[in-house]
């Protein structure tokens, strides 16, 4: 299907700076950015830039960003730094994982 | 590090097919009989802060040092530098080996708080920053520690669990020798079940408080493939790492030295069949307080290192300092050993931990030291902590680890003063070869030493007590007196002997006497027997006197009746037969 790529274009007003790690075009990795662009477009138009890092080509990477699960979403801007693991097929968690949505079953920040 | 001495012992080469990967953690190779399964994951599992870490980052830092294979740290509980810093009280430089590319550690950081789940994932991150890492300085070793604190950081357990199985077999697949630690549950060995995922190897760390001193226990609970030990055994976390007390009293295969060594005193030598000890002998020193086991002790250490050979002198009782100066009143300077680096003294006391660490460190310091005599002053320190029949294997293990490297051993004992004097001992007494005892012989106000042989295996030794004297000059051992009064020592010996010098002397004097009196009489009766003789012979000088005399007067009388006779002529018969009277009379003269 499509390539992960960097849709949205380098925006350097992008409020929301998020970053995909996957390894390599997996299902899983294929579903989770299909899902996050149709999230983004949804919630985020025009206000967020997502970087997709694989880490099968950049596995040092995966240190940085304490990444173990795969994939995970890392939304790095707006603070505080949160972690959105799994193919981000469930679009209310993940909206509550983006602070977009209130948290109701666990403790947020 | 480098500069341990380590002295491997020969081990039996494990079975064909297993090959073995040596952890360098001083016992556990010897336990495992060679080390972890090579290329395979090892389970560490134990309560908190009984050593797993610790047990982890050795078997990689000595793989690194010592079997030159590289090592990464996964650790999912503290950083990297949270890491050295507690291994550096190990001697463990682990900045340097990771600048050396010889280490490498990945800090793995799950905050669930600011995790979402939502959908399919796996842990391929893991495996990436895994390989990364394995790769960026070709390891061969692993530390995962520990593992399970992904399961407080993820909720969905049963992804976790296929995705360690799936880790544990990537492991097996690049042939890495890993070690996995795991937090002891409540009634299995770890609190999430990994041993359903390593089973080749799993060791489980105890560590136990009794009587306040704390003991720290390894046990491999199974090894897939191999045989191993299967006791409990004591272990040390020591200023150098990991020490494992292995149990090698199984088997009685030490070799037997029939060369003879000097006790340091001669008479005792003598009574020892004139050569002293054999070589890599356990010798038992017992006696009540202040008997002088100490100072025969220090004896036995001087001649030993006045031959050049080396001595490890464990003293659970008093300090070196104070050793030096008590035996130099007995004319012993142990210092001059000291400072020429034959004798090493180690110093501690009983209490300060248990009887197991006491025996790992004297494990460890005769492995680095390699002494060839070995003093435990007194062992009786060590028998009292812990239950007798754990001290009595302990000690066991001791004797057997110090004759299979050849050492002799000297033990003292103290016996208290209610005891049976060869009661307390018995149940260490059968584990030595050589037992002197020590004791206070108490007669006439006096408590005086003596000394007895009470067995010298493969030794014709005497039977006999001797007196046991401290001089300035050292210890000398004396005949005691055996005589009517019974055994005596001390002033009650001199005395006795001087009295029976001077009874023997007065018996002489009345012998002498006798015979002078004798020879008196001899001389009163001679001369009784000379003056009778004397006058026997003035009487029979004037008996014949006067007999000359009658006969002259009779003669005369004869004549002069002749003369009348012949004057008167016819008028005879009376006359005549007067005549022949007379005559008769003087034919009888």
């Amino acid at each position: 299907m499509t390539k992960p790529e960097r849709p949205g274009g380098k925006d350097p007003r992008a409020k929301w700076e998020l970053t995909l790690y996957v390894a390599g075009q997996t299902a899983k990795s294929l579903v989770a950015f299909a899902n996050l662009k149709r999230i983004c477009e949804e919630h985020l138009a025009g206000e967020y830039h997502i970087e997709v890092v694989d880490l099968l080509k950049n596995p040092q990477l995966a240190k940085g960003d304490q990444i173990l699960a795969l994939p995970t979403l890392v939304r790095k801007l707006p603070e505080p730094v949160r972690k959105i693991i799994g193919d981000l097929s469930n679009t209310e968690r993940v909206l509550v994982g983006l602070d977009l949505r209130p948290r109701t079953s666990k403790g947020g920040s | 590090m480098a500069g341990r001495a380590r002295k491997t012992k020969q081990l039996s080469p494990p079975p064909a097919g297993l090959a073995k990967c040596p952890t360098g953690i001083h016992g556990l190779d010897e336990i495992t009989l060679g080390g972890l399964p090579r290329g395979r994951p090892t389970l560490v599992c134990g309560g908190a802060g009984c050593g797993k870490t610790l047990l982890g980052m050795e078997f990689l830092v000595r793989g690194a040092t010592d079997f030159n294979e590289p090592g990464v740290c996964l650790s999912f509980e503290e950083t990297a530098e949270e890491l050295a810093a507690n291994v550096a009280s190990l001697g463990f430089d682990v900045n340097t080996l990771i600048a050396q590319k010889k280490l490498a550690i990945d800090h793995i950081y799950i905050e669930r708080s600011l995790i979402e789940e939502t959908g399919e994932y796996d842990l391929e991150a893991l495996f990436v920053r895994l390989g990364y890492a394995l790769d960026s300085i070709g390891a061969r070793r692993v530390l995962l520690d520990s593992i399970e604190a992904l399961f407080a950081g993820l909720d969905d357990e049963g992804i976790l669990r296929s995705e360690l199985r799936r880790l544990f077999r990537w492991l097996k697949e690049r042939g890495l020798t890993a070690i996995v630690t795991g937090e002891r549950g409540l009634n299995t060995l770890t609190r999430h079940g990994l041993e359903e995922y390593i089973s080749d190897c799993v060791i489980l760390l105890d560590h136990r408080v009794t009587d306040t001193v704390l003991t720290r226990r390894l046990r491999v609970v199974k090894y897939r493939g191999s045989t191993h030990g299967t006791n409990e055994y004591p272990f040390l976390i020591e200023d150098d790492g990991i020490s494992v007390l292995p149990v090698t009293s199984a088997d009685l295969k030490h070799a037997a030295s029939a060369e003879r060594i000097s006790s340091g005193v001669p008479v005792l030598d003598a009574m020892l069949g004139g050569k002293g000890y054999f070589r890599g002998s356990s010798i038992l020193v017992s006696g009540t307080a202040g008997t002088g086991k100490t100072s025969l002790t220090a004896h036995f250490v001087d001649a030993a290192c006045a031959r050049g050979e080396t001595c490890a002198f464990f003293s659970l009782e008093e300090s070196p300092a104070q050793l030096i100066r008590n035996m130099r009143s007995i004319g012993i300077d142990l210092g001059l050993w000291v400072e020429k680096g034959l004798l090493q003294f180690h110093a501690a006391r009983p209490t300060a931990f248990g009887l197991e660490a006491h025996l790992v460190k004297i494990h460890r310091i005769v492995r680095d030291v390699a002494p060839s005599i070995v003093v435990v002053d007194p062992v009786t320190g060590l028998l009292n902590s812990g239950t007798a029949s754990e001290a009595r294997s302990m000690l066991l293990r001791l004797i057997d680890f110090l004759k299979q490297n050849q050492i002799t051993t000297l033990m003292t004992t103290l016996t208290g003063g209610s005891d049976a004097l060869e009661q307390t001992e018995v149940n260490i007494s059968s584990l030595v070869d050589a037992w002197l005892l020590l004791r206070d012989i108490e007669s006439g106000g006096e408590r005086n030493r003596g000394l007895y042989i009470l067995k010298a295996r493969g030794i014709a030794h005497s039977n006999q007590i001797r007196e046991f004297l401290l001089t300035d000059r050292g210890v000398e051992l004396r005949e005691v007196y055996l005589g009517e009064a019974g055994l005596l020592t001390g002033s009650a010996r001199v005395t006795q002997e001087a009295k029976d010098a001077s009874e023997a002397l007065a018996a002489r004097q009345e012998i002498e006497r006798r015979q002078f009196l004798l020879e008196r009489k001899r001389k009163a009766l001679d001369a009784q027997i000379a003056a009778l003789q004397l006058d026997l012979e003035t009487e029979e000088q004037e008996s014949r006197q006067l007999i000359a005399q009658d006969e002259v007067k009779v003669n005369k009388w004869e004549e002069d009746r002749s003369q009348m006779a012949r004057s008167r002529a016819p008028q005879t018969d009376i006359e005549e037969g007067a005549g022949r009277n007379a005559k008769t009379r003087g034919g009888r003269k």
